[in-house]
């Protein structure tokens, strides 16, 4: 297991060396740059600004001090858009929010994904699985860019409950729209999985040999059914548990939390080259070691599974 | 894109010294009485809303609230409220005295002295002297700031300007000093009858070098930032929120009424809208293409007003363009049977002004010529376009084909789709869309990769040289690369005319006949704006904004 361990912390350091390199390169390759704007900058201006963020050396060079300065002093760079303000604190400002939001979305899509599933699955063919599947087909196919908008007229502007935008540090009314807009199609997802796995594993020969020596369905359910059907389950969360935290656009779009996701898109569009960089680096490392601890939680659910 | 007036003062605003001393007194006045009439406006005498503060959406972070490294428009205006030039606008535009009280100049013009009032002070309750400025000029140009706006400074003909931004001179080298503590002087290379003008733009606002110094980058943060105007940084949340709060050492606080200004980012116009519904925000954003349904709606709030901006085509006629355009009857063609009606009033439906000139016509003393085109109805437009469309070989049998190029916008895609629609109908033309992402589609279109491109432009100052500079040879916006020596000669003739609306008309007339673009509408601004606030600068249309000239009055 530890050797496992360290040989997949092996294989994480070249793949973010490569991701950085690729990243770096294709981002340079992209028509434009940081100071490219409708009022072309005079010669000299833009210049200036290019050797002030050294912007003026070849691109290798870039890297290497940007790699540099990385591992000496863990320093991103600065933002080209947002003047005196660097990489490490928009990244410190914004991955906070978006960490928080994307951790109560995956509780409540977990929270209430899995046991719609799994009632929908235990109640196969009844109203109460037509009722679940109805609704996780109804979470699924209302993208959240509909949604969003639709919970901000109902709770800010019909009933006046909650605030229509804002984070005020994380306050619970400023959580509560974000959290359900983005929650809900994982949870759909969830839902769909866990039922369909479920079945698969209620269908199963020990199953019914459980039955026929007549365990109690309680018993049954939680400790033979219940760990086996979130197999599949557990190998989604993984990827969705990173794509929750490390920000989605449309949240931050819609209801102004100022999380990570419009600073990722916002600087892909503005060329802002270190914040991209900087999230790409943050998202792809949280990605690899998110697969990485999936894995070691199979190992620990399904006994099958030796490394 | 920032805006200064460049309103051409011309001799009529030589006499305008001894007035600004007499509008720094009437404001003494009003600040006095107010003191008096508490609850009720100083001027107007309407009763003042409890609650003055001013809460408005952004569309996005502002740049920085640094004056010398500013350059959008939101963030100038954060500058306008947080600092105080030598001079400022007011409602209408004109220019009313700042942290000077007054300047004067020489016969040719090239030499300003401005004298600074002494009650300025900085919110750390330091005086504000010409050091301050000579300071923050000097930083402008000073490629060590590499502030993407030192091309202010450049166009402001400071003495030494150029060897200053390449670094061959020192700062100290720049054309300003200070006299003493109260009196600045300006030396420019050229004879300039705007200068003061320029002085209400944000880039040239006093900087207070203590506080860069103890801060560096960090200086502009809440807590640390020092400011001369009206208000004080006092909360930012990137990409959230911030708030500036009424400044009490600054000079003339006592006629500011706006307690407080509270800005909200929000990135998405249906949101904003929505929040201002539910009453969070005071100014909100009109989502595109609602303008009816909300002037219907709130009569009074929905607000519509002409703006300096022009929304184009350009023909590539570069030697990488294609042929056909080079002929002046295939685009006058296409321009006729472009029908502005359909884009203004079906598709944008926010009182934008159909376009037959590259000038708007709320651009100052410009006079919007009847240029032949423009007068007739859209029928004879279409006849006369097929006519040229014939004469220049093309038809049915032999339709031409070209590309327009935009920037991905679902905006910009609805106008591309029914101008092509229209040319196929009364022209035959086949039209192809092509749409690039922004930074894509200036490269595209800066490399004339193109046959037909989309444009918008707005005045970087009111006078009808800021658009028709652009059609000119040199001008590196030109992306269509028109060159007509007229045109040229025109605009440079311009610069030192008292009265430039001949050549400017002339131009135009040249541009309708050569059609290097066809000009389609003029921008509206568009906003949503609650009823108790008063004192929007309307008539300014470069929209700059001054919070505390804003009130709230009693419902």
């Amino acid at each position: 297991m530890l050797n496992y361990v360290i040989k997949r912390i092996g294989i994480a350091i070249p793949t973010i060396l490569i991701l950085i390199i690729v990243t770096f390169y294709l981002m340079h390759a992209a028509p434009g740059g940081p100071f490219t704007s409708e009022r072309a900058l005079p010669p000299q201006v833009l210049a200036n600004i290019e050797a002030k963020y050294g912007l003026d050396q070849p691109i290798w060079h870039q890297m290497t001090t940007y790699l540099w300065g990385i591992l000496t002093e863990f320093d991103f760079g600065p933002s080209y858009k947002y003047h005196s303000r660097t990489v490490n604190e928009i990244i410190g400002q914004g991955f906070p929010i978006t960490l928080k939001y994307g951790f109560w979305s995956f509780i409540v899509a977990i929270g209430i994904g899995i046991p719609l599933g799994a009632i929908a699955a235990i109640r196969k063919n009844t109203w109460i699985d037509y009722f679940a599947v109805g609704i996780s087909i109804g979470a699924q196919v209302l993208p959240n860019f509909v949604m969003a908008p639709l919970l901000i007229i109902v709770f800010t502007l019909w009933l006046g409950w909650l605030p229509g935008g804002g984070w005020h540090g994380g306050d619970w009314e400023y959580l509560v729209m974000p959290v359900i807009a983005l929650s809900t199609s994982y949870m759909a997802s969830i839902a769909r999985i866990t039922r369909s796995s479920m079945l698969e594993v209620l269908n199963a020969n020990y199953i019914r040999t459980a039955r026929a020596k007549g365990l109690p369905t309680k018993t049954i359910f939680f400790r033979h059914v219940l760990k086996p059907s979130l197999l599949p389950v557990i190998s989604y969360l993984g990827p969705a548990f990173v794509g929750l935290i490390t920000g989605s656009v449309l949240i931050d779009i819609f209801f102004s939390t100022g999380g990570m996701g419009y600073f990722f898109v916002n600087a892909a569009f503005s060329r802002d080259y270190a914040v991209m960089m900087g999230i790409t680096i943050l998202v792809g490392s949280l990605t690899i070691l998110f697969s990485l601890i999936v894995d070691l939680l199979y190992a620990w659910i399904d006994p099958k599974i030796r490394y | 894109m920032r805006a200064f007036v460049f309103i051409l003062f011309k001799e009529k605003y030589m006499n305008y010294l001894p007035k600004s001393l007499a509008v720094g007194f009437v404001l003494a006045s009003f600040a006095a009485s107010s003191v008096l009439a508490a609850g009720t406006h100083p001027v107007t005498g309407e009763a003042l809303s409890d609650d003055q503060t001013f809460t408005y959406s952004m569309l996005d972070e502002f740049t920085s609230a640094d004056p010398q490294i500013v350059e959008d428009v939101e963030g100038s205006w954060f500058v306008r409220d947080l600092f105080e030039g030598l001079m400022n606008q007011d409602a209408d535009g004109n220019l009313i005295p700042g942290v000077a009280t007054g300047y004067t100049t020489n016969e040719a013009k090239d030499v300003y002295t401005f004298t600074l009032r002494d009650n300025a002070r900085w919110s750390d309750g330091n005086q504000v002297t010409a050091h301050d400025f000579v300071y923050a000029w000097r930083r402008l140009a000073d490629p060590a700031t590499a502030s993407p706006y030192s091309w202010f400074a450049e166009i402001m003909a400071l003495e030494n300007v150029g060897a200053v931004m390449s670094g061959e001179s020192p700062p100290e080298a720049l054309g300003v000093r200070a006299l003493d503590n109260l009196t600045l002087e300006v030396r420019l290379t050229a004879s300039l009858p705007y200068f003061a003008a320029m002085t209400t733009h944000a880039s040239t606002y006093p900087t207070p070098q203590w506080t860069v110094k103890t801060f560096g980058d960090d200086w502009t943060k809440p807590g640390n930032i020092v400011g001369n105007g009206a208000y004080v940084l006092t909360e930012h949340i990137p990409n959230e929120t911030a708030t500036r709060e009424r400044n009490s050492l600054y000079w003339n606080n006592d006629a500011t009424i706006i307690d407080k200004v509270v800005t909200l980012i929000m990135n998405d116009e249906n949101t904003d809208f929505t929040r201002w519904e539910a009453g969070e925000t005071d100014r909100g954003t009109i989502p595109s293409g609602q303008y009816p349904r909300l002037k219907a709606q709130y009569p009074e709030e929905a607000i519509s007003f002409p703006r300096l901006c022009t929304y184009y085509y350009t023909f590539n006629l570069s030697p990488s363009g294609q042929e056909a355009l080079q002929d002046v009857r295939v685009r006058q063609a296409l321009s006729y049977a472009l029908d502005r009606s359909v884009v203004t009033d079906k598709i944008l439906q926010g009182g934008q002004i159909q376009a037959f000139t590259f000038t708007p016509g709320a651009t100052a003393g410009f006079e919007v010529p009847a240029v032949a085109f423009g007068q007739m109805t859209q029928n004879e437009r279409n006849a006369k376009a097929k006519e040229l469309m014939a004469e220049a070989g093309y038809g049915s049998d032999n339709p031409l084909s070209v590309e327009i190029m935009y920037n991905t916008s679902e905006a910009h895609k609805k106008i591309a789709i029914a101008v092509q629609q229209m040319w196929k109908e009364t022209l035959g033309v086949k039209a192809t869309l092509a749409n690039q992402e922004w930074k894509t589609f200036l490269k595209t279109r800066g490399g004339q990769n193109f046959d037909i491109a989309r444009g918008g432009w707005c005045g970087d100052y009111n006078e009808a040289s800021t658009f028709l500079d652009l059609l000119t040879t040199p001008s590196g916006y030109n992306d269509g690369k028109f060159s007509n020596a007229e045109v040229d000669e025109l605009m440079t003739s311009a610069r030192t005319m008292s009265d430039a609306t001949s050549n400017y008309t002339r131009v135009e007339e040249i541009l309708a006949n050569e059609m290097p673009v066809i000009p389609v509408y003029h921008y509206t601004g568009l906003f949503m704006l609650r009823k108790n606030v008063k004192g929007w600068p309307f008539n300014n249309v470069e929209q700059n904004i001054y919070s505390r000239d804003l009130y709230k009055v009693a419902d």
